[in-house]
């Protein structure tokens, strides 16, 4: 039995968070999805901050810690467990706003969460206790404690039944609405979900059927390159996991707030089908300078590859055509004058734009990377760090974070108040500035030939690390800047969820242009895409995987960090 | 479906730059022969020394023609073993002319690491169980850095050794 301040509580929110169209049980849903995410920002920004700080050479790390576990938990708990819980707590709003969520969706969704979150946990007190200095991307055969292993498969496992929980709500609503189009921010989610799905399975058979029994001491021997192609094969369409979500605000939240509509909603789907097509069969462009991988097959991936940075031009187009006429018909006139027309000092605009901005630096460097014997200048150099810093640091990020600036009080029944909205931007301000200089130190240091994920070092006093380190200072100073911008955050996340004022902030939902044409219900035959996907991966992978399976080597036993003491 | 005059401009203007580096990174590889490093030879990881080139006495430099250079390297963590000199101490930099032609070969006897002579295009990963090896040409004299770039444990960060290029 529940005392009467609580109900009487509970039915307010509930009443608020209804009128903002998010039924109070799916608010509670999100929200403690993102509770974990700041709480890993908050972590994972302070030893970004110890790692920029070590790498002057002027500070050393307390207590003994080790540069390297630092660097793993960094790396752990931004790249993967702030993405994937943001991501999938953003992606339960706007599926329960657009299709809604029944009782039993939601059993399964808290379910996947508390899952999740003990295989974080365990993750967590393996990589405290210094078995799992292994690095986010841990590359056999250095080899992490069992535990560090299970923990992350749990994370999996748990987000493979957040996919289930969000293709059942968008296939029971077709399934209810026979012949129409879907939402659009509905069928974005399931694109993005069936990604997940698909990579995932790789990273799963390396870590189950490889690494699980490896580190048990089941098997002697590992497969190296097998794993680390079945790692690549999910690595790259993780970075479009990130990604995606950012599109969907920028396509079906942003126009809304801009005062304007969806440009096109023909476009928008056509830009995530062709992520669904071209984000997964492109591993081999992080493996262009490993031996027993046939060129050729290396090449074929590189195109590829390009061909993925097709559905991003189309969707800066569709930007910018939604700002203009946004902007046209707020009665601004000129080439660029219809610029004026945006809401600038709104910050839910303001944040998502400087990310769209750092994308057009971050894009073309990306092409850079994937220029197959170009990697060969900048393959895990500095430069590289810089590179995902704006892709993922800057642009995916602020987007999050302009998604924080409504989604947050839309879930907490508050409002967002003028004081937190001119806070979010110099917040933007800051994390701008800060960037700018660490992420421009990283790709000018890469290119003379810095070395990404290392500590500090002089490399014997050469000429050439005495040049990095004057870049690895500019480091510091833009990582204390974005330390400062993480505060701010975390400050403005608490408020946004305890002490703002109670009302009811607006769920930003675009509607499409009136003179769109219909959407052409090809984007809805599922089979076709899925089928097409499946093809495209099949081609590049069958022929190079099979061949490194009849070339293998021996296998290769394990190796413990702190590697040699073993 | 239908599309916006501009954004046909755009998407075709957009389509044929990728084409555009895509052909140039074609003509690179399979014409011209510049691709990336992808020796398909493999050895046993935990017996290396069954290989000719990483026997001890062919580590290191190694001249095999008028102005041709093999360089044989083993990597294991934290150190690149290039062979002993004279006095039998563990040889910490190899001397190369300007212009010469020089195959780097490498391979690794326990964890993944990288090769990578800073300020030139040599570049690669040794992995366990296979020969990496990329062929170049170091026309600038001077003194590079070779480093490991890719994580390989605690010391990971103090793997180095050095390349002086001179004038003949």
């Amino acid at each position: 039995m529940m005392n009467n301040t609580a109900v009487s509580q509970q039915t307010d929110q509930g009443f608020l968070a209804k009128k903002a169209g998010l039924p109070v049980k799916d608010a509670r849903l999100t929200m403690a999805h993102m509770y974990v995410a700041f709480v890993s920002l908050l972590i994972g920004g302070l030893m970004g901050l110890l790692q920029v700080l070590v790498r002057t050479g002027k500070f050393t790390l307390p207590f003994g810690i080790d540069y390297y576990q630092v660097l793993t938990v960094h790396g752990v708990i931004l790249a993967l467990v702030l993405t994937t819980f943001f991501i999938i707590g953003f992606q339960y709003a706007l599926m329960s706003k657009t299709v809604g969520m029944t009782n039993g969706e939601r059993k399964w969704a808290w379910i996947s969460f508390y899952i999740m979150l003990i295989g974080t946990a365990i993750t967590a007190v393996l990589i405290l206790l210094g078995k799992a200095s292994v690095l986010y991307t841990f590359y056999a055969p250095l080899q992490a404690h069992p535990l560090f292993y299970i923990g992350l498969t749990l994370v999996v496992v748990g987000s493979w039944i957040a996919v289930f929980v969000n293709l059942h709500q968008f296939f029971s609503w077709k399934k209810k609405h026979k012949g129409e189009v879907s939402p659009l921010l509905a069928f974005m989610v399931a694109i993005n979900m069936i990604i997940w799905f698909i990579s995932t399975l790789g990273v799963a058979a390396t870590v189950v059927i490889q690494m699980i029994p490896w580190s048990l001491g089941l098997v002697d021997e590992i497969n190296i390159l097998v794993s680390r192609t079945l790692f690549w094969y999910f690595g790259h369409p993780l970075v479009y996991f990130w990604l995606l979500p950012a599109y969907m605000a920028w396509y079906g939240i942003i126009p809304k707030i801009i005062g304007g509509k969806i440009f096109s909603d023909s476009l928008a789907r056509m830009a995530f089908i062709m992520f669904l097509l071209f984000s997964i069969p492109v591993g081999f462009h992080h493996q262009l300078l490993e031996p027993g991988i046939d060129p050729f097959w290396k090449y074929i991936q590189v195109v590829l590859t390009f061909a993925v940075a097709i559905p991003s031009l189309l969707t800066a187009f569709s930007m910018f055509a939604t700002f203009e006429s946004a902007g046209r018909a707020k009665g601004y006139t000129g080439l660029f004058g219809f610029m004026r027309g945006l809401p600038w000092k709104d910050v839910r605009f303001f944040a998502p734009f400087v990310g769209m901005a750092a994308f057009v630096p971050a894009g073309a460097g990306g092409l850079i990377n994937a220029s197959h014997q170009l990697n060969q200048v900048v393959h895990n150099t500095i430069w590289v760090t810089g590179h995902f810093h704006l892709t993922l640091a800057t642009t995916v990020i602020l987007t999050f974070f302009g998604i924080s600036y409504w989604l947050i009080p839309v879930l907490t029944g508050r409002k967002l108040d003028a004081h937190i909205n001119r806070l979010g931007i110099i917040q933007t301000i800051v994390w701008a500035v800060g960037m700018f200089i660490m992420s421009g130190a990283m790709h000018i240091a890469g290119l003379l030939g810095a070395p990404r994920r290392s500590s500090y070092s002089e490399y014997g006093g050469s000429e050439q690390a005495m040049e990095w380190i004057g870049y690895q200072y500019a480091q510091a100073i833009g990582g204390s800047i974005l330390f400062i911008g993480i505060l701010l955050m975390v400050y403005i996340f608490v408020y946004m969820t305890f002490f703002a004022p109670k009302g009811q902030e607006e769920f930003p939902m675009a509607e499409t242009a009136e003179d769109a044409l219909p959407t052409p219900m090809v984007f809805e035959n599922w089979k076709l895409w899925i089928g097409l996907a499946v093809t495209l991966i099949l081609f590049a992978y069958t022929i190079p995987f099979i061949d490194i399976i009849q070339n293998s080597p021996p296998g290769s036993p394990p190796f413990k960090w702190p590697i040699g003491y073993n | 479906m239908h599309l916006h005059k501009y954004e046909k401009i755009w998407i075709i203007f957009g389509t044929g730059a990728l084409l555009a580096f895509l052909i140039i990174l074609g003509i690179g590889a399979f014409y011209q022969g510049s691709q990336p490093p992808s020796c398909m030879v493999t050895i046993d990881p935990q017996n290396v020394q069954a290989h000719e080139a990483f026997k001890e006495e062919n580590l290191g430099l190694n001249q095999v023609g008028d102005n041709e250079y093999v360089v044989n390297v083993l990597a294991s963590a934290f150190n690149y073993n290039l062979g002993k000199d004279e006095n039998g101490s563990p040889v910490k930099t190899i001397r190369i002319p300007a212009g010469a032609n020089v195959t780097f070969q490498a391979t690794t006897s326990d964890v993944i690491h990288g090769f990578q002579l800073a300020g030139t295009n040599v570049n690669m990963m040794l992995e366990p169980g296979y020969i990496s090896e990329y062929e170049t040409t170091l026309d600038k004299p001077g003194t590079y850095t070779l480093i490991c770039n890719e994580y390989c444990g605690t010391g990971h960060h103090l793997m180095m050794a050095t390349v002086e290029v001179f004038e003949e």
